[in-house]
């Protein structure tokens, strides 16, 4: 699989976002379960609740850092992924499959406009991943 | 001694340990044995409400004596402390800890005296920690302390409620919401001020490691609370703009919040107080050497200007005219207790000790022989390892790991294998803008032979990286244990022991 998939739109807080209708799951990228390391807890937001673009949605845990989730776009959660709260290793195996955190009904698709391309965000990767703070 | 294997319990998937080098005490019992045997007592019966009676057995181990001295010492014997060798844990201070500390602390008039006597009877006590307020107060240029926080997180979670108490005097803390920390902070200055029920503003560093001035500008504004700053930095660096820094968030109304965990550069060298700091804790567990690590027991106290002393936590210990110490009034706008009593009191007694053994001029050649002592080494270390911002460094430098983990040994495989080579591993993995960062705080009381024998065990460790990764990664072989499942841990974490059916 490739590690930045064409089909996705991105986040520069490394979320990728899959858009079906007025549907939209998120999730993160490759490269950011990477440099997480091995995830060890993840929480989500509940069913029902809503979530403001860029602003944090939840928590993901690894061994070596807590990180904040940002929602790289609004909207309602209409599902929240389970699996990956019991078996959050799904992040680092699945990151673009069944390790997705949400699902939500999408506020405003003109918000899919304001995250990265595939090419965006890979340029965005290439930039962040040298040493040194950024 | 075998090295630990995981075996992994059928249908679950969770992965378990396989029996420990030493069992626990409840795998020791035996039935009917006793270090003490302890009569039954009617009275006791009589004394105790049927309703308050347990009905369950308590399932306590039962054990001889010698039995659980020679767990513990077997416990011991198996751990690594400063005690045993060197442990350049960054921004934990594991400095050696004088055993003189401990004496004086056991003495009678501090260790069994209790918080509820009367003042009259607890003289000596109050004058300690009188004169430790006062001590802490002129070392760090504020002009008052509170001793009660019991920690350093602990410590900024009061300062920030003494910002608030501020703010709220002035009329000014409804619109006040935010607090601002630098990306190289402790994760500890964010989760207190959402503690606080503040909104968090994260600044980046500049090219240099320092808080970016331009971006700090634009991040300030009449809603913000105050700053929450680290100096040195958590990359062992000194912030060259402080007073810059210190002036911008005081022009837009805002307070600048010291964390002292890096206070063991600066002792006798430079005062917060004069650097622009409203206030600043003091780790005395690390700063002033009395024993820290796994949760405790430590003490945070908080240093304040003048203009913030109204507010602080009560009660303080104050002197009266006849030069006898009692427990202060408690001032209008005191935010009241964060703690119980006097805070970890015997904590209190050690770093009084430990400042008064070494005095000012003592103190700050301890300072001056940490910076000597972290630059010396990153001397020998900067052509084996990237260097995250290379200029002179305070008590502690971060290295990065990045070389090492292309050629196929991560930040946590090189500490693993300094557990073969005899060390404690540094911190690694923090502060989070360096990629595989290891952060290394030798302290000023390692010899220099101490020293060169971790350089060249970190030279060792590259050296094999390059030419050997495998083995790096497949390290600690020579420690009581191997390469623990850290992950199973964190994610099937087993709280209670349970006994076998």
């Amino acid at each position: 699989m490739s590690t930045v998939p064409n089909d996705l739109r991105y986040s520069k807080e490394h979320e990728w976002v899959r858009a079906d209708g007025d549907v939209a799951t998120i999730g993160i990228t490759h490269f950011a379960q990477e440099q997480l390391g091995d995830v060890v807890f993840v929480e989500l937001p509940e069913k029902g609740s809503t979530v403001r673009q860029f602003s944090s949605l939840g928590v993901v845990e690894s061994v070596k850092a807590a990180s904040d989730l940002y929602a790289p776009i609004s909207g309602e959660v209409i599902e929240r992924n389970v699996k990956v709260i019991e078996k959050p290793e799904l992040v680092n195996s699945e990151p673009y499959g069944n390790g997705w955190m949400i699902k939500v009904r999408l506020a405003d698709k003109g918000e899919l406009n304001q995250l990265l391309s595939p090419t965006d965000y890979r340029s965005h990767i290439g930039e962040t991943a040298g040493a040194g703070g950024d | 001694m075998t090295a630990i294997r995981t075996q992994v319990v059928p249908d679950s998937g969770v992965k378990t340990a396989a029996p420990a080098l030493e069992p626990l005490l409840s795998e020791i019992h035996e039935a009917g044995r006793a270090g003490r045997h302890v009569r039954g007592s009617e009275d006791a019966d009589a004394l105790i409400p049927n309703e308050f009676r347990r009905r369950a057995s308590l399932d306590l181990p039962e054990i001889t004596e010698p039995q659980v001295v020679r767990h513990f010492t077997h416990l011991a014997q198996l751990n690594y402390a400063v005690d045993t060798g060197m442990y350049p844990l960054g921004s934990c201070t594991m400095k050696y800890n004088p055993k003189v500390n401990d004496r004086i602390a056991a003495l009678a008039g501090f260790a069994e005296i209790h918080p509820r006597q009367d003042d009259d009877t607890i003289q000596g006590a109050l004058r300690l920690m009188f004169e430790l307020q006062e001590l802490l107060a002129k070392l760090t240029g504020m002009d008052a302390a509170t001793l009660q926080p019991a920690a350093g997180a602990h410590a900024e979670f009061t300062a920030l409620l003494v910002f608030k108490a501020y703010h709220s005097k002035r009329g000014d803390a409804a619109r006040r919401r935010r607090v601002i920390v630098p990306d190289t902070a402790h994760g500890t200055n964010p989760a207190s001020a959402a503690m606080c029920g503040y909104t968090v503003t994260t600044v980046k560093s500049d090219s240099r490691g320092n808080i970016d001035l331009a971006s700090l500008k634009a991040a300030l504004g009449d809603d913000v609370v105050g700053l929450m700053l680290t100096n040195p930095n958590t990359l062992g660096l000194f912030e060259e703009r402080l007073r810059e820094v210190c002036d911008a968030v005081h022009n837009a109304g805002g307070l600048v919040y010291g964390d002292g965990a890096n206070m063991n550069a600066l002792l006798g060298v430079a005062r917060p107080g004069d650097l622009g700091f409203d206030c600043i804790h003091i780790n005395v567990h690390k700063t002033f050497s009395t024993p820290h690590g796994a949760g405790g027991p430590g003490a945070g106290p908080l240093c304040v200007k003048a203009k913030l002393e109204p507010f602080l936590p009560h009660p303080r210990i104050t002197r009266d005219t006849d030069g006898s110490y009692r427990r202060g009034p408690t001032p209008p706008d005191s935010i009241g207790r964060v703690r119980s009593f006097f805070g970890n009191f015997g904590v209190l007694v050690r770093a009084y000790t430990y400042m008064r053994t070494l005095g000012e001029e003592g103190l700050a050649e301890a300072s001056n022989d940490a910076i000597l002592a972290a630059n010396y080494l990153l001397a020998q270390l900067r052509d084996s390892y990237d260097v995250a911002f290379d200029r002179p460094c305070m008590h502690e430098f971060v290295l990065s790991a990045s070389r090492q983990r292309k050629q196929g040994a991560s930040a946590l495989d090189v500490a693993k294998a300094l557990i073969d080579e005899g060390f404690h591993p540094p911190t690694v993995y923090f502060p989070l803008v360096v990629p595989e960062a290891l952060m290394i705080e030798p302290t000023e009381t390692e010899p220099r032979e101490t020293l060169d024998a971790f350089a060249a065990a970190m030279v060792r460790v590259a050296e094999r990286a390059k030419t050997d990764p495998a083995s790096v990664k497949a390290a600690p072989l020579h420690a009581p244990l191997a390469r623990l499942d850290e992950v199973s841990a964190a994610r099937y974490p087993r709280l209670r022991w349970q006994r076998p059916t």
